[in-house]
């Protein structure tokens, strides 16, 4: 009997969350009708969401909501920042709390598939990589034989790390910790020669290190942790949109267009760059923007690499190279579809 | 009276000075003495307990004070061997830490909302200010609304939703909040549990074991996670009020429990002459029963203010910041990440907890001591 109640109530909570997570098909038109985008992102990444001095959010993350605000009204600023914990991210998205989640979210298939939820690209491709002093004179993770390494346990990190060092036939001393904190003392404190944990983070922990510059980030990614916007599944234009932000920024960087010379090359006579920046075709409508939807999106925001540099670059304390990265014409692996 | 001649009589007109302690016992020698060297246990325990002072004292003021980065723009300030605290990391957030995101040229609202609060505050606690209940009024009903319009933004003000609201601004929302609903809901939970009533005894019984049967990370958790997906599309409650109404339910079921506690401690008698003096029950409860039983929690009743003030942190797990959260998230920002900065941020967010938390405690310590009719040992 209170089995029968208690499936009941599941089976109702189940159809009430998939009832919420269907409904709000538009997403355009609701975006527009309240006049700015609700975006989701971390409650503080360094270079991907984070407060600065201002308090205003600054971060690839936050720059690719901007993008698409830009996209939808014009302007960068019609968007605002709900922080949202890893736990509560998916609900806010479901529930249409936000419009688009754009939180350093790994794109796995069970995400993609079982949550109702779309990833609309890779803004970032992230990895497990291996942080070393320079001294220690080591320029290649195959190197690391012997070595004791850093890590939390219990995570993914940890068994990646088995997995490699068996692969490549290597041994090492586990050097484990429950807590990331203490990870980052052991480390700092000389009790072990390697840290792994996700490349985006080892750069961030390097920063809080007593000595950031006499550690480097071996160029060795050993695992797939592809980051990326999401939205809700079944409305195909609001997924369209934010895919072709993304896209858009990518192709702008590919043909040289950054946000100080995008007015110059809106004179371009070449058809790629007139293509992007509206000039011919009418690819805004197809997603139901205006044709300056892409033009908008690098004056305001500007090209991927402008956005990398300028948030988690060379030029930023974190100092991430560009790595995989860079566009594929450059070795890397961002890759967006051409404008035609 | 018999007279005695003058002569043999001996009777001093003044008294004979005092002499001075013995050296052994007055003074800072004999305070010493009496104190920290009566024995050799204790000269030992004091030696002991001096040696550490003396190691931990010193390197604490060195980070502090004597190493300690004041002034910076960035991390590069704060860089470097043998740097103590980044204080330039908290002077350049500072706003931040209050406000949280409010918008700068909107903060005098919550300066001017703080004033107003501090202008009912003190003249209430102090015992020997008059208007008394007009001042309560003041406080429960009119500051209330006064700082709902100033904080939120009506009547033509720009309006400033919750989400841009942080620091110490939501800590003391959530507090004060917390601690004025709770307070009499928990007075009438613990006079409904008492009751003979079976219904209403049923309802307190009920609520009450709840209440302090599920974490608050849960309340919090389920009105911030679960709560979106059962409501229609479309309609959103405000993360800032959900969590409101989640801190002062649960607070209101420890504050019930706790007033229970002094509402059996009254002896029989006690009801039974409020009755012979043909007071009715709610007469009876206000100025006999109440300030009795409320005499002998207050320890319990402040306790449970603090721990509420403490728990305010736990709004962070909804992606609230009070001054705890956002201080960490600040701890992010690229441009101050170092070695020195998590632990500044930290000691500052635990120094103002401190202020406001020992604040609470003394303040119900005099009150204690003002209130000591005579039933203590």
């Amino acid at each position: 009997m209170n089995k029968k109640i208690l499936s009941a109530v599941v089976g109702i909570a189940a159809v009430a969350g998939m009832g919420a997570s269907a409904a709000s098909a538009a997403t355009l038109d609701d975006v527009k009708a309240k006049g700015f985008v609700q975006c989701g992102v971390s409650t503080g990444l360094a270079g991907f969401s984070a407060p600065n001095d201002a308090g205003d959010w600054s971060g690839i993350d936050v720059d690719l909501c901007r993008g698409i605000a830009a996209a939808v009204f014009g302007d960068a600023t019609a968007v605002k920042f709900s922080p949202l914990s890893a736990k509560e991210r998916f609900t806010a998205l479901q529930s249409g709390e936000i419009d688009v989640l754009s939180r350093n979210t790994t794109w796995t298939m069970s995400r993609d598939t079982q949550l109702g939820l779309n990833f609309a690209g890779v803004n970032y491709y992230d990895g497990q990589g291996f942080m070393v002093r320079k001294s220690l004179g080591v320029n290649s993770a195959l190197q690391l034989s012997g070595a004791s390494v850093c890590v939390q346990t219990g995570t993914t990190t940890e068994l990646n790390l088995t997995d490699y060092f068996k692969a490549n036939d290597m041994t090492y001393n586990p050097v484990v910790f429950e807590k990331l904190e203490e990870v980052n003392a052991a480390y700092d404190a000389n009790r072990c020669d390697v840290y792994t944990t996700d490349q985006s983070g080892l750069y961030s922990i390097r920063l809080g290190l007593s000595a950031p510059d006499e550690h480097m980030v071996l160029p060795e990614v050993i695992s797939k942790e592809p980051l990326g916007p999401v939205v809700r599944q079944g409305d195909d234009q609001w997924f369209n949109i934010v895919k072709w932000v993304h896209n858009a920024m990518l192709n702008a960087e590919e043909m040289g267009i950054t946000s100080a010379n995008v007015d110059e090359m809106a004179n371009s006579t070449d058809p790629n760059v007139m293509r992007l920046l509206g000039k011919e075709g009418t690819f805004g409508e197809g997603i139901g923007l205006g044709n300056d939807w892409a033009y908008n999106v690098i004056k305001e925001v500007g090209n991927y690499g402008e956005v990398f540099e300028a948030n988690v670059g060379a030029s930023t304390p974190l100092g991430i190279a560009r790595g995989v990265n860079a566009l594929w014409s450059k070795g890397g692996l961002q890759y967006a579809p051409p404008l035609r | 009276m018999e007279t005695l001649p003058t002569s043999i009589r001996y009777v001093r007109s003044e008294e004979s000075p005092t002499m001075a302690p013995p050296v052994s016992t007055g003074g800072v020698g004999g305070w010493l003495k009496e104190n920290l060297f009566a024995s050799t246990r204790d000269t030992i325990l004091t030696i002991v307990t001096a040696l550490f002072l003396l190691w931990i004292i010193p390197p604490i003021i060195d980070w502090a004070f004597i190493s300690a980065v004041w002034t910076g723009d960035s991390r590069e300030a704060c860089l470097g061997p043998g740097t103590g605290a980044c204080w330039a990391f908290v002077e350049a957030k500072f706003g931040q830490f209050i406000y949280g995101r409010y918008p700068i040229e909107e903060r005098w609202r919550v300066n001017l909302s703080g004033l107003l609060l501090i202008a009912g505050l003190v003249p209430i606690a102090i015992p020997s200010v008059p208007y008394k209940r007009e001042n309560a009024l003041y406080l429960l009903v009119v500051f209330p609304i006064l700082a709902f319009i100033l904080l939120t933004g009506q009547f033509g003000l720009e309006p400033v939703e919750t989400a841009l609201w942080g620091g110490l601004l939501v800590t003391l929302v959530v507090a004060i909040v917390g601690i004025v609903v709770s307070f009499p809901l928990g007075i009438l939970l613990a006079l409904g549990r008492r009751s003979e009533m079976p219904i209403v005894k049923m309802f307190s019984v009920i609520f009450i074991e709840f209440w302090r049967g599920v974490p608050l990370i849960t309340v919090l958790f389920m009105s911030s996670v679960m709560l979106p997906l059962f409501l229609p599309d479309g309609v959103t409650f405000d993360k800032l009020l959900r969590a409101l109404i989640g801190v002062a339910l649960f607070s209101s079921a420890y504050m019930a429990e706790v007033i229970r506690g002094g509402l059996q401690a009254i002896p029989k008698g006690q009801y039974e002459a409020a009755n012979a003096m043909a007071l009715t029950f709610w007469q009876g409860t206000r100025l006999v029963i109440m300030p009795q039983a409320l005499k002998l929690v207050i320890p319990g009743i402040v306790n449970t203010f603090i721990g509420l003030f403490k728990d305010t942190s736990l709004v962070l797990i909804i992606g609230l910041f009070d001054l705890l959260g956002i201080v960490q998230q600040n701890m992010n920002d690229q441009n101050w990440i170092s070695p020195a900065t998590p632990a500044t941020g930290f000691v500052f967010a635990a120094f103002v907890f401190f202020i406001f938390c020992f604040g609470m405690s003394r303040y119900s310590a005099y009150m204690e001591r003002r209130l000591d009719t005579g039933h203590k040992r």
